[in-house]
């Protein structure tokens, strides 16, 4: 038996394939037919070539729902038939971190690294699992993140929550927002423009994003009802982040952006062309350098291992508290369900382009090159209206 | 302090999630007092492994699950193997695996050809997508790109021939 699966090939060369359908490899295993799946921006991370032990063959995609059709042994809370939303993270919910919540760094989920959890369709360093962008998909630890879609929901809303909303949450909750406080946001994709929106939630008094998309930005003054600016157009985007608040900084800074950050030559030929770092550090220089002193950094933003050029030195003389960590998803779930049902947010209007999953490789393409005013792209299987 | 409630009335949920509990110089917000107890809890069972698992040499065993994506193979896979006996943070670890993805492009080229399969690089590259959305750029890149060819092809004729009449 077979399905429709996107196929890694190598950087910049992904296609639809057929694959062997998922197997229950494990009692808490379900396999799940996906009725949407996203690409993320961090999927283009993977698709660019930047994070290390992506293979060849591999399926990508973190941010999926669909229907559970076949369930292991030992799952007691999902059934054949239920409509789930899968978080992006692989988490056991026995050991030590999840017992504290943190379900993105489980220990029971990833053999390969020990400094992240496992995520859906997110290269060996993240556990090797194929991932959602395909017609069905193997899910570990059923009982455990997976969460029936209320019957309210709608889907569009409920892929949102896998990863974009939660992350871009849990980005202004790390900034430990204190009502007034003024927010800068590095970075106007998905998770950015999420999170500066979530960022007034926490009774942001001022939110500022920065990007160099004018598109991504005209959208964030909209969705997240932020000022938006763009770093091509300033001579120095921490100098004029200094001026816009009174000489001081910002109380809390967001690096939204990660490996493939622009705006910087040395940052660029270093992280990005010659892969010497760990990728660009220059969202997080900016978020370093803007935030003010005794200020917090948030970073979301991902980053491959090991090594980058990070102003420590900034860090220790500003007295800066740095927070960072992929999003445990299923912690925030419930609040987050509760903001959609109370319309407090409706994550799905970020959504911009349905593609079809043979289409898969013209998806990246377009995101990958910001054409055609994409914002945010989902992935619909022919077999999600079976 | 002005009246930020007022202020910010028209932005759904303006301060709903305010809370002054959340410090963030405590990153484990839910610690629970357990964790001097480390690796004691109760693992899930273990899936069985019948593949080939690579773990990191910081950890004793593979985890209780494990993805079954695409196992190391061929000299991709020999060099990740080596990968993995340096540390995570350790720079013999990241540099031979991402050498082994380039690798590893190769070999997948190959197998496609082996199973009878001519990979079309336009299509899976997204191409369509640039040509409807963005078919002026394209096409000046591609003249572009025809130009410098064909510079650089007059140049060494040129050189050629210069040699020759020598």
């Amino acid at each position: 038996m077979s399905m429709i699966a996107m196929n890694f090939r190598g950087p910049f060369r992904v296609r639809a394939d057929r694959k062997p359908y998922p197997e229950i490899k494990h009692p808490g295993d379900a396999i799940v037919r996906v009725t949407r799946s996203c690409i993320c921006g961090s999927d283009l991370h993977l698709y660019h070539g930047l994070v290390p032990d992506t293979r060849v063959g591999m399926t990508f995609g973190h941010e999926f729902i669909g229907v559970v059709e076949e369930v292991g042994a030992d799952v007691k809370k999902l059934k054949v038939g239920d409509k789930v939303l899968v978080p992006f993270n692989v988490a056991c919910g026995t050991c030590n971190f999840c017992n504290q919540k943190l379900y993105g760094n489980c220990h029971e989920s990833n053999s390969q690294s020990t400094a992240v959890g496992g995520i859906f369709g997110y290269s060996h360093t993240a556990g090797g699992y194929d991932g959602g962008q395909a017609e069905y998909v193997r899910v570990p630890y059923a009982d455990v993140s997976p969460e029936v879609i209320p019957d309210w929901m709608d889907p569009d809303d409920a892929v949102m929550l896998t990863d974009v909303f939660p992350t871009g949450y849990q980005a202004a909750e790390m900034g430990g927002i204190r009502k007034g406080d003024t927010v800068v946001v590095f970075g106007a994709g998905p998770v950015g423009i999420m999170a500066a929106r979530c960022a007034w939630l926490f009774g942001a008094a001022r939110v500022i994003i920065i990007d160099h998309y004018e598109y991504r930005l005209e959208f964030a003054r909209k969705f997240a009802f932020c000022e938006a600016y763009n770093f091509l157009s300033l001579s120095d985007p921490v100098v004029f982040l200094k001026k816009e608040t009174g000489w001081y900084g910002a109380d809390v800074c967001i690096d939204a952006v990660g490996c493939e950050a622009a705006g910087s030559a040395l940052q660029t030929l270093t992280g990005r062309k010659m892969l010497l770092q760990a990728g660009s550090a220059t969202a997080l220089h900016w978020a370093i350098n803007s935030v003010k002193k005794g200020g917090i950094v948030s970073i979301v933003g991902v980053y491959g291992p090991t090594g980058n050029l990070v102003p420590i030195g900034n860090v220790v003389n500003k007295g800066i508290t740095i927070r960072a960590n992929q999003a445990s998803v299923k912690r925030m779930l419930p609040r987050l369900i509760e903001h959609v049902k109370n319309g407090v947010i409706s994550p799905k209007e970020m959504i911009t382009h349905r593609i079809p999953l043979e289409e898969v490789a013209e998806g990246y393409h377009l995101f990958s090159r910001k054409l055609d005013g994409i914002i945010k792209p989902v992935l619909i299987p022919s077999t999600a209206r079976a | 302090m002005e009246n930020l409630e007022s202020k910010f009335a028209h932005i759904p949920g303006w301060g709903i999630d305010a809370n002054p509990e959340n410090d963030p110089t405590y990153p484990m917000k839910e610690w629970n007092g357990d964790d001097h107890k480390r690796l004691n809890y109760e693992r899930p069972p273990q899936q069985p492994v019948d593949i080939e698992v690579l773990h990191s040499n910081e950890r004793p065993t593979v985890s209780a699950v494990f993805g079954t994506s695409t196992p190391p193979s061929g000299l991709s896979g020999m060099i990740r193997r080596q990968a993995f006996k340096y540390g995570e943070g350790s720079w013999g670890h990241w540099l031979p695996l991402i050498l082994a993805d380039r690798i590893n492009v190769w070999e997948g080229m190959i197998d496609d050809l082996l199973h009878g399969h001519f990979p079309n690089v336009v299509k899976e590259r997204g191409w369509k997508a640039e040509w409807e959305h963005n078919r002026k750029g394209m096409l000046t890149n591609a003249a572009i790109a025809a130009a410098a060819t064909a510079a650089v092809t007059a140049f060494f004729v040129i050189r050629s021939r210069t040699k020759h009449s020598k």
